[in-house]
């Protein structure tokens, strides 16, 4: 088992005839992700890497039954590509487009919700459920197939300790990167509960960095309804106030967000946090051993 | 993004929100001229982007020309929290009878977008917030529709008189105007006073933006000033890079805003101190390269710089080529350790191969050799 997406999962590609979209279709497809078509307006009756590409969401949802969709369109567009994914019945969005406005993300956070969507992202790498499917644009072969669960706000971070565990021996079920921007389609506290569920998850990785209090609010979260081990990551601790860090969300300011707040709620909540992701993995190695 | 307070006042003004007349000076002779025009009192306030100048003596009443050139000629060139007062803003004083807050930012937390507002202004919401919290109202909205209702609840309260409810409620109405048709983060008056002649009027203005809207704001762009950005800062993101000067020697060139922090983190771990962010983004132009090694090089301190890249859309040979051509293209007398995984890593070291670069293995070991290299003493006893 793994979370949200397997090998049945069928993909559409928003973007697919761009650059960004185009080149990212074929490594999911090449991954055995069941990538079912596209949408590029204008471009409807075309076919790129073998699958169709429609003018409209609801056009192409009717004609391949895709139940996933990921979004690879420029900022501008993003919010409007997201909507009309959610309208065209779509229940796992994940955009992966970076620079949204975040007032934009606003009204769209609360109508997918309303709307019982899962929206991952934006401005992430996707998500992968190693051996079986990706969405996104991680490079898959860093991944096993196995039994840890990714959280995180970052991309390169991720992979870099994906590499880690992977080098350990150490597979994951689903790893999901939720994206760097204030506000997010899905936060740790959604996905917690997916992997405590998910009967081949035995322990969650969270990474998270600098900026707001998710990780904090997570923190008291695990402690009341998570009974798996969790292992956290922290960065950003030589990041001075007030500047951001890349990540739109990264930015510590009035003395809160800090890496420090977030340890300590989760050194309180009983969840251990590793030093460097070296240590991570080992440590995640031994509590999965117990 | 953030502005001065003068330009705060004059957004505030186009949106119909009372502000004190003001004019901009540069010499302490503009100062003085402003204040003569005035004819009254008049207050003489740094204008920098750095918060606390109130406490660093930035900010003067004063009741003659002569004094307002006095107090200009002070405060014209200090330093506020490394920012160099440039510009004084000469306003017409005001009569205060009673100092209250109101802010509209973004709350990450709830998705929404929050007011605040407190019968006690003037001074450091968050010391209020933390000393006497009951005096803090908080009301938010998850849409870009005005929460009338709550508003007006919060208005009747701010000067603790019903008379005001409808000149503040007005006052919030626009401010939440602004917020939502600017593309704001935070817009605050601090103090919203309430003069003696019964007026009430934003004396102060912090008003921030949300960098990923900038695109559709080209007016915004314009209040951009440049005296108060980090020149290197400016020039990365011109580049396609995102960099961030800290205080260290040893610069950091990584892929990824999340790898970036966890590399200076890294550094500092290992006892050595980094001396910048700088991400060079997903796509692997060998440009970038060379832009990125002339951006940190220019703090002029460093002496080793570490290159950490792991290759997904980043492909490592192209990131080997810009590092080749970078040597090829400018000085860099600092030994440089270059570690690279992923996508086309072989064929990235490779093409380093025979070059005067300190190749390594993993992360951990690029961050050793990189302290070793910059005459540094490698810390290990985090790994208890």
């Amino acid at each position: 088992m793994s979370i949200l997406l397997d090998q049945n999962t069928r993909v559409l590609v928003q973007g697919i005839t761009g650059r960004d979209g185009s080149f990212h279709a074929k490594q999911m497809i090449d991954y055995g992700t069941k990538v079912v078509g596209g949408v590029t307006p204008g471009k409807g009756g075309q076919s790129i890497h073998g699958v169709p590409v429609f003018n409209d969401m609801k056009e192409a949802v009717a004609a391949t039954k895709a139940d996933a969709s990921v979004i690879y369109v420029p900022a501008k567009f993003a919010p409007a590509a997201i909507m009309d994914a959610a309208h065209a019945g779509i229940k796992l969005i994940i955009a992966i487009t970076e620079g949204i406005p975040v007032l934009d993300m606003l009204e769209v956070y609360h109508e997918v919700r309303r709307l019982g969507i899962t929206l991952i992202g934006p401005n992430c790498p996707g998500l992968i459920s190693p051996g079986k499917a990706k969405i996104g644009i991680m490079p898959g072969s860093i991944h096993l197939p196995g039994r840890v669960g990714v959280i995180s706000r970052s991309g390169t971070l991720t992979y870099e300790i994906v590499y880690a565990l992977t080098n350990l021996g150490l597979g994951q079920s689903t790893c999901v990167g939720i994206g760097g921007d204030p506000i997010v389609g899905t936060g740790p506290m959604d996905l917690l509960p997916l992997f405590e569920k998910d009967p081949d998850t035995d322990g969650i990785v969270l990474i998270g960095e600098i900026g707001g209090d998710e990780e904090e609010r997570t923190a008291e979260f695990i402690r009341q309804h998570i009974t798996k081990p969790v292992f956290a990551f922290i960065v950003g601790h030589t990041a001075p106030e007030g500047k951001r860090m890349g990540h739109a969300g990264a930015i510590v300011s009035g003395g809160s967000g800090t890496a420090g707040s977030k340890i300590k709620a989760f050194s309180h909540a009983g969840v251990p946090v590793a030093n460097t992701i070296d240590q991570l993995a080992a440590i995640t190695q031994m509590g999965l051993k117990k | 993004m953030k502005i001065h307070e003068y330009q705060a006042k004059q957004l505030f003004q186009q949106a119909g929100i009372p502000v004190p007349t003001g004019v901009l000076a540069t010499t302490p002779d503009e100062a003085a001229a402003a204040a003569a025009k005035h004819g009254g009192i008049v207050a003489i306030k740094a204008q920098v982007h750095a918060g606390g100048r109130g406490k660093a003596g930035g900010i003067k009443v004063v009741k003659t020309p002569d004094d307002a050139r006095a107090a200009a000629a002070k405060i014209l060139g200090m330093d506020i929290k490394g920012s160099t007062v440039r510009k004084v803003w000469v306003e017409a004083g005001s009569s205060i009878a009673r100092e209250a807050y109101l802010s509209v930012m973004l709350d990450r937390s709830t998705r929404s977008i929050l007011f605040i507002a407190s019968a006690a202004g003037g001074i450091d919401i968050e010391e209020v917030a933390e000393k006497t919290p009951e005096k803090i109202l908080k009301f938010s909205t998850t849409s870009l529709t005005f929460p009338e209702a709550e508003a007006r609840a919060a208005a009747g309260q701010l000067f603790e008189d019903a008379a005001y409810t409808e000149s503040v409620l007005d006052i919030m109405r626009k401010l939440f105007a602004v917020f939502v048709e600017k593309d704001c983060s935070l817009v605050e008056i601090n103090p919203l006073v309430l003069t003696h002649d019964k007026k009430v009027i934003a004396l102060d203005g912090k008003v921030n933006f949300d960098d990923n809207a900038l695109f559709r704001h080209p007016d915004i762009e314009e209040l951009r000033d440049m005296g108060e950005e980090d020149p290197n800062e400016i020039l990365a993101k011109s580049k396609g890079l995102s960099y961030v000067q800290l205080d260290g020697d040893i610069g950091c060139m990584v892929n990824g805003a999340g790898l970036a922090m966890a590399t200076m983190d890294m550094v500092k771990l290992f006892g050595g101190q980094p001396a910048n962010f700088l991400d060079v983004g997903g796509s692997s132009n060998p440009e970038k390269v060379i832009h990125a090694f002339k951006i940190i090089l220019s703090k002029g301190n460093i002496k080793a710089v570490l290159i950490n890249i792991f290759g997904g859309i980043t492909r490592c040979d192209d990131i080997a080529r810009g590092i080749l051509e970078s040597f090829k293209q400018i000085t860099i007398d600092v030994p440089v350790v270059v570690r690279l995984t992923g996508t086309n890593a072989e064929q990235g070291l490779a093409l380093l191969e025979g070059s005067k670069l300190i190749p390594a293995a993993t992360f951990a070991d690029a961050v050793r050799k990189v302290i070793v290299a910059s005459g540094g003493t490698v810390v290990e006893e985090h790994n208890q």
